[in-house]
């Protein structure tokens, strides 16, 4: 899966025409909004819950080394292999050797945004190794050669009418109704043959623990329950930002995440495991620990709390962004809030400049983040950076330029109502139904991302003055 | 050259420069959230069984003297014959199954996928959210074997039920201390994949049903 480098202003545009994907996403996000609402209710000391969730991961993110550390040794000690991966194609390496060293050109996959995010699936084609997603969203979305559009429910976008369509194309079934019951049958055939014979899995983890080295998986349909307990061997890539010091820390996270995530009071099953345990589950466990730019994060001492992220999705159902846009435009496999402060620390502020915009920062996302991220804060110290950075790199942010423009205008009573005057000679060409759409020259920056109110005809100081 | 594993910890390093160097690792976090549940006795358990069935599993309460009825008349209701148990159950428990199929030699996924079901005990379970926990122990057999089979019959005994979910993890660590698997199980194998709409079952058994014996 791989994004074109459209910037968000562009690529939101386009969504912005995709009705079946505005109706579908809004439905989604309201459902799953309000039923996290319910259960969050339920529970007196979620206040208290969210604030124990940002410590852990505060402290585990400021003493991240130590943390590894111990992880690393305690999955050893319990019979797993620990890896270190600076970046995607050293991750994918690992992986590939597991699955020739098991004579298999075939890995079962249960769902992970770390995974996808090294475009694991792509790399392990490129070395004659096929990834088969076992999660139903994501089987739609690799038949279908899509790309997921909420982190939650990927394929959300998709109807079931055009999923009957895929299966029958891609699964070779002719007899099939658009019923979701009936179709999610068919994955569950398709799929249990590859459960039952495919020897290597990969995995993420939504933890790594410390003290214990369990890492845990937390899912729904049951095909993370297969991949962690049915092959010979498995593979977890982790992202380094997932350590947990403690055990005790799971009674935390097993509350925020599933209520945050899918509004369900749990999710149907959890799987944890330490390491190899003899006679049950893979007798080989390899634990992939990622770097890919997390490091780099880490260095921004504000732009590092975005490392707290549990990916609950709960941001992106409140925001009112991505609600209209949809996941596409992030062009990343992180959409939404949480996408608009880690995409660009990860790749780079100059990959994704115009990310730390796409936000009206109501802060509605901050509301709700289990671990109590402040987004909101985060989106405007990169938005400083941006300007700060990627233009002294000598390629000016529109938006910065005119807000410079504007500044100078603004400092001088003189300048400010002599320009008030050229633009309302200069606007009547621009302004259409009482809102200027598109302004000239670099200045143009400001309106690709906003509409504008024309001059008044007469301003409050023109008014004032003729009173006198 | 060097590894990877030195130079990620090294660039880890470099980039919490800002973090005190006598700032202890390994804080506790405020935890003055509930640890315990205000419920107890009956209540616990008549809460437990209303979260189950929230899940839409099936919950049957009884009797420690009825578990092998309730074994047997929920067999009956699935039509289940060959079913799967680990080597340490009850003899009254399997008497009731009219083909058990003991994972002793440990059975072939292929095998489990060609039962009707698994019959199997519990580590815990948890009131609050109506969630069974597996840990591998007594009366549960490996992971495969309540993955596989399409029903699982879980039985739960009053006294296993705890309020909370920081008080099941409490019970569970000397257990994950040792490197034991878990499980949590909150109702059926489930998916809203499709528009959004719930589907019972993918994976994972498509039915469970959960006798609570108090
Ligand atoms: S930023 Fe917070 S709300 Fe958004 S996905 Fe991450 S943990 Fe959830």
């Amino acid at each position: 899966m791989s994004f074109e480098p459209a910037p968000f202003p562009v690529a939101a545009r386009r969504e912005l025409a995709d009705s079946q994907l505005r109706v579908n996403l809004r439905r989604a996000t309201t459902t799953i909004r309000t039923k996290r609402a319910a259960v969050v209710s339920e529970l007196p000391d979620w206040e208290r819950l969210r604030e124990a969730g940002r410590r852990i991961k505060a402290d585990a993110i400021r003493h991240l080394d130590e943390h590894l550390e111990r992880l690393e040794e305690s999955v050893t000690r319990a019979g797993g292999k620990v890896h270190w991966a600076r970046d995607g194609a050293e991750a994918i390496e690992i992986v590939a050797r597991v699955a020739r060293e098991h004579g298999s050109d075939e890995v079962i996959k249960v769902k992970s945004l770390a995974t996808d995010e090294i475009e694991l699936n792509e790399g392990l084609a490129g070395r004659g190794i096929r990834a088969i997603e076992t999660d139903l969203a994501e089987l739609i979305i690799q038949l279908a050669n899509d790309q997921s559009s909420h982190i939650l429910v990927p394929a959300i976008h998709r109807n079931r009418a055009e999923i009957r369509e895929l299966f029958r194309r891609e699964l070779g079934v002719d007899e099939l109704t658009d019923e979701p019951r009936e179709l999610a049958e068919v994955a569950r055939r398709y799929l249990r043959s590859k459960f039952l014979s495919v020897p290597v899995a990969v995995s993420g983890a939504n933890f790594a623990v410390a003290e214990t080295g369990a890492v845990g998986v937390v899912e729904s349909e049951g095909n993370g329950r297969m991949c962690v307990t049915l092959p010979r061997a498995l593979v977890s890539i982790v992202g380094i930002e997932k350590v947990l010091p403690r055990f005790r820390d799971l009674e935390v996270m097993l509350q925020l995440l599933p209520r945050s995530s899918t509004g369900e009071r749990m999710n149907p099953y959890t799987s944890v495991w330490t390491g190899v345990t003899p006679g049950d589950g893979p007798q080989e466990f390899h634990l992939v620990l990622l770097d890919n730019g997390r490091t780099n994060v880490l260095a921004d001492p504000i732009g590092r709390d975005a490392l707290h992220c549990i990916r609950c999705s709960a941001c992106l159902n409140v925001c009112p962004v991505y609600e209209r846009t949809g996941g596409h435009a992030y062009r990343s496999i992180y959409p939404g809030p949480i996408g608009a402060i880690l995409t660009p620390q990860l790749r780079g502020l100059e990959q994704a400049p115009t990310l730390p915009w796409a936000s009206s920062l109501c802060g509605a996302c901050y509301e709700v983040c289990p671990v109590k991220i402040d987004i909101p804060r985060l989106l405007v110290h990169l938005r400083g950076r941006v300007v700060r950075e990627v233009e002294s790199q000598g390629r000016p942010d529109p938006e910065a330029v005119a807000m410079r423009a504007f500044a100078r205008i603004l400092a001088s009573p003189r300048r400010y109502r002599a320009a008030q005057r050229a633009g309302r000679i200069g606007q009547w060409p621009l302004a259409r139904r009482g809102m200027i759409r598109k302004l000239p020259g670099p200045l143009a920056g400001w309106t690709a991302v906003r509409d504008m109110k024309p001059i008044p005809r007469q301003t409050f100081r023109e008014w004032w003055e003729e009173r006198r | 050259m060097s590894s990877a594993r030195d130079e990620i910890l090294a660039r880890v390093r470099a980039a919490l420069s800002d973090v005190p160097a006598d700032e202890p690792a390994g804080a506790e976090p405020p935890r003055d959230y509930e640890t315990s549940s205000p419920l107890s006795g009956e209540e616990l358990t008549t809460r437990f069984c209303e979260r189950v069935a929230d899940y839409r599993a099936n919950v049957f309460r009884t009797e420690e003297g009825a578990i092998p009825v309730a074994i047997r008349e929920t067999l009956a209701a699935h039509g289940a014959r060959r079913v799967a148990v680990p080597a340490d159950l009850p003899d009254e428990w399997t008497a009731e199954i009219p083909e058990p199929v003991v994972d002793h030699p440990p059975l072939s996924p292929e095998d489990l996928d060609g039962v009707d079901g698994v019959l199997t005990g519990a580590a815990l379970a948890i009131a609050e959210t109506g969630t069974i926990v597996l840990d591998g122990g007594a009366q549960q057999g490996r992971r495969a074997l309540s993955l596989v089979p399409d029903l699982h019959i879980c039985v739960v005994r009053a006294e296993s039920i705890v309020g909370s979910v920081p008080e099941a993890v409490e019970a569970l660590t000397p257990g994950a201390q040792e490197g034991r698997p878990l499980t949590f199980i909150s109702g059926p194998s489930a998916t809203s994949d499709i528009e959004l709409r719930r589907v019972e079952g993918v994976h994972g058994p498509r039915r469970l049903e959960v006798i609570v014996v108090a």
